[in-house]
């Protein structure tokens, strides 16, 4: 009381009439009796009228998916699982899984180059980046199929020395070959790049202090940085990964059954564009999910340590929900059996 | 020379033998433990060290106080050969530094060398530099599984005795980010000792701290430096360098104005300097 006596002159100019006001004109507050009172909540009508709209919206959307004709859900079940398309998607994912770890084998081992201390190894790391990152990756592709107009045979030997073994180029690197190798090469330089930002980003003072330890060099890198380095790497990786995946699409340029290439066979033969690319949609989403609930369990691996108190699994989180309801139904049936 | 007798365990049998680690009077005295010869050091054209020279006795305490960019962090630094001085040298229980001498030639040293020298060299940093991924336990083990190849049961061993040293035996398994900041930096210094080292080096162990945290840090240094650990302390902890240095060593622009035992240095300066920081910070 003493307080709000006090403040109120100095409120007043202060321009906040409305506190002033209400603390000269209420009578003396006493916070005990507040106790039994009950609460109301604010009420936000716009917050509900936006969601009510989102959600009709929405609804005339899915109507339309059930009834539209032109949809066509029934060549869209006949080809979502027919051998074909399974095996399609077997080969986008094998094309995935392939330029994912050539990609990132490669791009560590250039980023590695990128922050080595050998200013050669850091030019030559710098220029791979620099080109593979300039040449669109459809380019790349046909040119790597196309690799046999260039180079007839492929040698192993001693540089500008004696050769020891030759291979026929278009039997090594057929259209599969030509694929992983163009997606890795591509994929590489991206990654290096993520690499590099997540390990550049780890505190200088975390190597500084497994160095003032004696730790060896490899093991400050893979024990103490990297793991550290993962956490910023990961989202952005997880980024690489899904668009390579969707990316694979582009090797329909040289006729290889992936996922993209299957469903234009298909529609080519049939003319139902519109249900076979809902076919492909849907798979390439499935895929996604996958992917990205993947990466979820991934970084919270990698985040250990990091918060006080590690954020429970979605699993936890369910069972605690689940576990809070079953409590609650019980007390209602018991409250409402009473009354 | 090993006079390091760091924890009471190594204390004991040190005393039941008759031949006393410290020398007795008479005979000639032990080279230092920390011996730091002319030390230059410039970033960019900015001269931090200016020439520094400094003894630590093996079992001494030195506190290292002085303004802020008076070289002091940088001293230190360069005595593990975290940072690579321009000129002079530094020798660690009479090996240098860094380089190997054959004849006439100095020889840098491959990093993995410096890194073995390192071990012998505790470093408590300012602001821990715990390893936030790894358990306590886990960051006390690190160094002495991978840089001196101990077997895992005898590092964990070790560390779960150094963590009952400094009053942390139930914190083995927590992260470092789950304990407060006095908590992580005495997890840090036995994160240091667990290697056995020559000497500590401390870089203003508590100058991160919360002031009531403070207090914590200092008693385990204190501890240590009772069992006889070689100890550099740079600190602003003026009451702490009067209870515990033997040694009190006032840096100003990049080199030493003057040491000597904490009454002289502290209650009768005999530099303008040093009164002038010792008024500014008492």
């Amino acid at each position: 009381m003493s307080t709000a006596t006090t403040t109120e002159p100095l409120a007043k100019p202060g321009g906040r009439p409305g506190a002033a006001d209400t603390a000269g004109a209420a009578a003396p507050l006493d916070l005990g009796e507040l106790a039994g009172l009950r609460t109301i909540r604010t009420r936000h009508p716009w917050r509900w009228a936006a969601g009510l709209a989102t959600v009709v919206v929405l609804a005339q959307f899915a109507h339309g998916l059930a009834t539209n004709p032109g949809w066509d859900w029934a060549t869209f079940r006949v080809f979502f699982s027919a051998d074909t398309i399974l095996r399609a998607v077997g080969r986008t994912v094998e094309l995935t899984a392939y330029g994912t770890v050539l990609g990132f084998l490669l791009g560590a081992v250039v980023a590695a180059m990128r922050l080595s201390r050998s200013l050669i190894l850091q030019t030559v790391a710098w220029g791979y980046v620099w080109v593979f990152r300039s040449i669109p990756l459809i380019v790349q592709l046909v040119f790597w199929f196309n690799l046999s107009y260039l180079y007839k045979r492929f040698g192993f030997g001693i540089p500008f020395g004696p050769t020891f073994g030759e291979f026929e180029t278009v039997g090594v690197l057929g259209a599969l070959g030509a694929a992983v190798l163009g997606l890795g090469l591509h994929q590489a330089a991206f990654a290096a790049e993520i690499i590099r930002g997540g390990v550049i980003a780890v505190d200088p003072g975390q190597r500084e202090a497994a160095a003032a330890l004696g730790v060896p060099r490899w093991r400050q890198a893979w024990r103490i940085v990297l793991p550290q380095a993962m956490r910023g790497i990961l989202p952005s990786a997880a980024n690489e990964v899904i668009s390579l995946f969707k990316g694979t699409s582009v090797v329909y340029v040289m006729a290889i059954g992936e996922l993209f290439y299957q469903v234009q066979v298909v529609y080519g033969r049939t003319g139902r564009v519109v249900p076979m690319l809902m076919v492909a949609t849907v798979w390439y989403v499935l895929l996604t999910t996958v992917l990205s609930i993947g990466q979820y369990y991934v970084e919270r691996y990698f985040a250990r340590g990091a918060d006080r108190t590690p954020p429970p699994t979605p699993l936890q989180r369910a069972r605690a929900l689940a576990r809070g309801l079953r409590a609650r139904t019980a007390t209602a049936v018991a409250t409402g059996g009473r009354s | 020379m090993t006079t390091l007798a760091e924890e009471p365990a190594a204390k004991e049998p040190a005393a039941e033998e008759a031949a006393a680690p410290r020398p007795a009077a008479g005979e000639p005295p032990a080279p230092p433990m920390v011996q730091v010869r002319g030390l230059w050091k410039s970033f960019g054209p900015n001269a931090v060290l200016r020439g520094v020279d400094l003894d630590v006795p093996a079992g001494s305490v030195t506190v290292v106080l002085g303004p802020s960019g008076s070289g002091k962090s940088t001293l230190l630094r360069s005595i593990n050969h975290l940072e690579k001085v321009d000129r002079g040298f530094v020798a660690i229980d009479g090996e240098l530094i860094g380089y190997r001498r054959s004849g006439d030639r100095l020889h840098e040293l491959k990093e993995r060398e410096v890194l073995r020298q390192r071990t012998h060299i505790g470093f408590v940093f300012q602001n821990f530099n715990l390893f936030p991924h790894l358990t306590v336990l886990e960051n006390l083990t690190e160094a002495p599984v991978s840089a001196l190849g101990r077997p895992k049961a005898e590092a964990r061993a070790r560390a779960l005795e150094l963590l009952e040293r400094v009053g942390l035996a139930e914190k083995a398994s927590a992260y470092p980010r789950q304990l407060s900041g006095g908590q992580q930096q005495r997890v840090a210094i036995a994160r240091a000792l667990a290697l056995d080292p020559k000497v500590l080096l401390f870089d203003e162990p508590t100058s991160a701290l919360d002031p009531e945290l403070v207090g914590e840090v200092l008693d385990v240094i204190k501890d240590l430096a009772q069992a006889g650990t070689t100890m550099i302390v740079v600190t602003h902890e003026i009451g702490f360098a009067r209870e515990v240095a033997d040694t009190v060593v006032f840096m100003d622009g990049g080199v030493v104005v003057e040491q000597g035992p904490p009454r002289e240095v502290l209650d009768e300066p005999r530099h303008e300097r040093t009164r002038a920081f010792l008024a500014k910070v008492l």
